[in-house]
């Protein structure tokens, strides 16, 4: 005796809020948002720096500000949300397992479902930085939310590995709670975060930015007591001979984000292997019909007002699958997105140009720092967009926004790809 | 204090033995220098239940194993111990080593253990579809098992405690002597406790203990051994136990699935002169990674959510060393618990037991409860007794552990039990919170918050380990 | 004199190169939009920032806050003081004042997250 719902959206940070929102004003008020935080607002409760908003609201917010926007628009509209709620399970035909302390282990069975359950951290383990396992290794989300939300400081004497945008933040945070932050290191010859946070949470503090430097060796048995820096050649290896020590109480790590999708494997959702979210089509709709895709879970963005712009489309186009239950209007004319030279991944993989209707995003990273090149879209016969950029780096998100009509005119599958040298 | 049988150790050796003598009228007192048990070797080795074809026909090694791995189903169901007979498979590359496979066979029958075979490459892959490419043949040996050493740990010290036997924990020992009517003082940073008897299970110490009290009669050199662990989706890479053929450092890389559903691959051995150096290396790392794919092919590496590295208490003489001292009565050693340690923890307890009764009287207590209950394990239980438990207590429908689906309730019972846990490790290794592949990162906080709350302690207070 | 800075405006962080006279931008390049042409004036004269950080709050719990306005740089640590030493009684709304003319800047310190 499973409830019934039109729509489930699984997860209520920006990605599920805005999903749920967006559903909502496509006419399908029948829609619960699953949280499993005691709150609605995601990661970006711990979010207290500014920052967000600037494209979708047109101000810089904090983290809290942004969210609380989006809990308002929920809240107006008398969106059903359930914290404290995790769901377990996703069945390929939609049936969602749910465990709560209010409300106990359920079904819930949904019409369509939008998976917006955002990332994790990649943890120390995965990083296989040898060494002891004592206290005071955190992730620097995990040390965030013990800072901001918490009102604990778990050290004074901290070095940050990897230069992502938590970390960079952290690297001010704990500065300004009256902790000494040593050094930041990271793997690579560039940065893993935005520029601007280099500039107002090293810069403007004095914390050394080390480049192709890596944690080689964690000392200390219960407590951290210091940690090994190496300088890194160009495949990554630590070169003999560059170790310096650090003493230190608090390593903070930000080596990157995971897409958390565990659940979409219990819906046979099929996995990208370079996103580690799903394989998204135009309508950001998953290999399960009916089950769509959004925010970090789908691939880890930059800034969250992308995030709220993609899952006010998945939750668009949920609300239309559910109203067309599922029919298309044109037989389908399904294309391929290729990820080509310099290019990671893309989101959409595919898109329908016979049903397309809405502009096309396609997002994506690059693998390295280009600096004049060019973002190229198109195939062998047709060049659709070619696009200047006079710098491209990793930890930016870029997004090309295309008609489908133009889609439609290259007749096959297409490629995004870095042409260098276009200066 | 005074008692009859003080265990140095409270690693799976001097917990099964504590739980053991508790069965008889003893006043026993188990001490470890750690504020939990399991804190040593048994935390970090390869979780196998081994068949016990490896060890030298005679020898101790041979007979307590293929004796504990015997008890296991047994010990299993009346201690609640995650276990499973998932058989094991020692994979030989060349045509030339099938010698050294059939050895292994015919040691392993005349140890007495069962089932053995061997198989050939085509016999071996239907098991196996993920051997690799240059597996020639394997000896399969089908009453292997994997098992939880956290819990098979904790589950004998926490029926000992409930059949009356004491903990004294954070209590390093710091001398040992016997007076004229062969009572023996232990000193302890917490003070002093007399026995009449006293049971040396302090593993890779074991040595610097027995020292204290009696001749030098052997040494314990530690071996490290580095593992990696991967995630739960990485856990159907193999199906049993993969092991290369053993070398005199040991039995050498293994393939395992873990009780848990995840993947063990390790341990190197490295001989080290510290006795705390559990620390992981480069080089030890990446020869996990080499040598795991000689024999299995098709790791997800990219899937490792941790790794760690224990030190095996390997004794001098190439056997376990459990005997009561020529000189110092009274006195028993159970050292060079190395490999296969855990397997025979349950045999190792009944052959202390048979020397402590020639030592003191023993008389069976008839109250003695052989079962204990472990903290339920809701993420795997079925919907409906799931359902039932969250209604009698809502504090396990609530999620902090979103790896391992580990409920506020769980959490709770680990910390409130007796001997219950008092760090964030403690929670860990009782009911995996922090276990699964973000590695502690999104419940840590909470669990911080729980243990300070039931301690009364600051956050800052609260305790990863020791 | 030339100044090389990345401007802080916004997460595109453009690389502006300012000419500077007596303490004064006269030049700026490299901006994308008038965002960047103030901040480089600013930063060469003045520089401010906005300041984030927690109050306690009665409930022995943290509660967010931002400063109004950007302070000026090397009174950052101030603020910071002066919001620690203060905290607030339950419940705030995002935008209530928690702290007013922090460190004798002029600029308010205010409540950025609704908590109960």
């Amino acid at each position: 005796m499973a409830e019934n719902i039109s729509l489930a959206v699984i997860g209520g940070g920006p990605a599920g809020m805005a999903a749920a929102i967006s559903a909502y004003d496509s006419g399908i008020k029948d829609v619960t948002i699953f949280e499993r935080d005691t709150e609605l607002g995601g990661i970006l409760n711990q979010c207290i720096h500014n920052g967000f908003g600037l494209h979708t609201f047109k101000e810089e917010l904090t983290g809290p500000e942004y969210a609380g926007r989006f809990i308002a628009q929920v809240k107006e509209r008398g969106i059903r949300y359930e914290t404290g709620s995790m769901v377990l399970s996703i069945s390929p035909d939609k049936e969602i397992t749910v465990v709560s302390k209010a409300k106990g282990l359920r079904t819930v069975k949904a019409e369509a479902v939008i998976l917006a359950m955002g990332c994790r951290e990649r943890p120390r383990g995965a990083l296989n930085i040898p060494g002891m396992r004592p206290q005071g290794i955190y992730t620097a989300g995990t040390a965030q939310k013990l800072v901001n939300c918490e009102g604990f400081l778990p050290g004074k004497e901290v070095v940050i590995l990897g230069s992502g945008d938590i970390g960079l933040i952290m690297a001010r945070r704990m500065t300004l709670e009256g902790a000494h932050v040593k050094a930041v290191a990271e793997l690579m010859p560039y940065s893993g975060g935005l520029k601007r946070n280099i500039v107002q949470c090293l810069d403007d503090f004095g914390i050394p930015l080390l480049l192709s430097h890596t944690v080689t060796d964690i000392k200390g048995k219960r407590k951290l007591e210091g940690v090994t820096i190496s300088e890194v050649d160009s495949t990554s290896t630590p070169i003999p001979g560059t170790e310096q020590y650090y003493e230190c109480d608090t390593l903070l790590l930000s080596c990157g984000l995971i897409p958390e999708n565990e659940l979409s494997l219990t819906a046979g959702i099929k996995i990208n292997g370079m996103t580690n979210g799903p394989e998204a089509d135009d309508r950001l709709q998953t290999s399960t019909e009916g089950i769509f895709a959004c925010g970090n879970v789908l691939h880890v963005h930059d800034l969250v007002d992308f995030v709220s712009e993609e899952a006010a489309r998945a939750g668009r186009n949920a609300a239309r699958y559910i109203t067309e239950k599922g029919r298309k209007n044109n037989a389908p004319e399904i294309i391929r997105i290729i990820p080509g030279n310099g290019v990671r991944y893309t989101v959409p993989c595919t898109v329908d140009t016979a049903n397309a209707d809405e502009d096309i995003h396609i997002r994506f990273r690059v693998r390295n720092v280009y600096k004049g090149c060019a973002i190229k879209v198109g195939n062998e016969s047709t060049e659709l967009i070619s696009k200047k950029k006079r710098i491209t780096v990793p930890s930016e998100m870029e997004d090309i926004v295309i008609k489908p009509e133009l889609l439609r005119s290259a007749g096959g599958d297409i490629t995004v790809s870095i042409e260098e040298g276009q200066v | 204090m005074k008692y009859d049988a003080v265990i140095i150790g409270a690693g799976v050796v001097g917990c099964a033995a504590a739980r053991e003598l508790s069965r008889y009228d003893l006043d026993i007192l188990v001490i470890d220098r750690e504020s939990d048990v399991c804190e040593g070797t048994s935390k970090a080795n390869s979780a196998i239940i081994h068949a016990g074809f490896d060890a030298a026909p005679g020898t101790l090694k041979a007979k307590l194993n293929v004796q504990g791995n015997a008890m296991m189903d047994k010990l299993s169901e009346e201690l609640d111990i995650p276990f499973r007979r998932s058989g094991a498979m020692v994979v030989c590359r060349e045509e030339s080593e099938l010698a050294k496979l059939e050895e292994l066979l015919e040691r392993g029958k005349a140890n007495g253990v069962e089932g053995l075979k061997i198989l050939d490459r085509n016999e071996a892959l239907e098991l196996e579809p993920n051997l690799s490419d240059e597996v020639y043949a394997a000896l399969y040996a089908p009453t292997s098992g994997i098992v939880c050493p956290f819990e098979m740990t904790l589950a004998f010290a926490e029926n000992a405690h409930k059949n009356g036997a004491e903990f004294m924990l954070s209590a390093a020992v710091t001398g040992i002597s016997r007076d004229e009517n062969g009572i023996f003082t232990v000193g302890t940073t917490k003070g002093a406790v007399t026995a009449k008897c006293v049971i040396n299970c302090a593993g890779v110490f074991s040595d610097k203990i027995h020292d204290m009290v009696c001749e030098p009669s052997f040494t314990i050199a530690p071996r490290r051994g580095e593992y990696m662990l991967l995630d739960r989706n990485a856990g159907k890479t193999v199906n049993c136990t993969i092991f290369q053929l053993p070398t005199k450092m040991g039995k050498g890389i293994l393939v395992s699935p873990t009780v848990h559903g995840n993947l063990l691959l390790g341990p190197t051995a490295d001989d080290t002169e510290n006795r705390e150096d559990t620390a992981t290396t480069r080089g030890g790392l990446g020869n996990v990674r080499a040598k795991s794919a000689l024999s299995v092919k098709n790791i997800p590496y990219g899937q490792v959510i941790t790794s760690f590295a224990g030190l095996r208490a390997a004794g001098n003489t190439g056997d376990f060393i459990i005997r009561e001292d020529d000189k110092v009565k009274g006195f028993i050693d159970a050292a060079g618990i190395e490999s296969p340690g855990l397997t025979s923890a349950p045999a190792i307890a009944l052959y202390i037991r048979d020397i402590v009764a020639g030592i003191l009287p023993l008389k069976e207590k008839p109250d003695f409860d052989p079962i204990r209950k472990g903290i339920p394990k809701l993420a795997s239980m079925p919907a409906e007794e799931r359902a039932e438990l969250i209604r009698k207590r809502p504090e396990y429908g609530q999620i902090v552990c979103r790896c391992e689906q580990i409920s506020e309730g769980e959490i709770l019972d680990s910390i409130e039990r007796p001997l219950g846990a008092a760090t964030l490790d403690g929670v860990k290794r009782r009911v995996r919170a922090g276990m699964g592949r973000c590695q502690a990162g999104f419940c840590s906080p909470k669990v911080i918050d729980m243990l300070a709350k039931k301690q009364g302690i600051t956050y800052g207070e609260v305790k990863k380990n020791g | 004199m030339t100044r090389n800075m990345i401007c802080i405006g916004c997460p595109m962080g453009c690389e502006l190169t300012v000419e500077v006279e007596d303490g004064k931008a006269v030049s700026v390049t490299g901006n994308t939009c008038g965002v960047g042409k103030k901040y480089a004036e600013t930063e060469v004269s003045a520089p401010t920032r906005m300041v984030t950080t927690t109050i306690m709050s009665d409930s022995g719990k943290p509660v967010p806050v931002k400063t109004g306005t950007a302070v000026p740089k090397d009174r950052i640590f101030d603020v910071v003081k002066a919001v620690k030493s203060a905290s607030v009684k339950l419940p705030v709304k995002i935008g209530d004042i928690a702290v007013s003319d922090a460190a004798g800047t002029g600029v308010d310190v205010i409540v950025t997250k609704d908590t109960e």
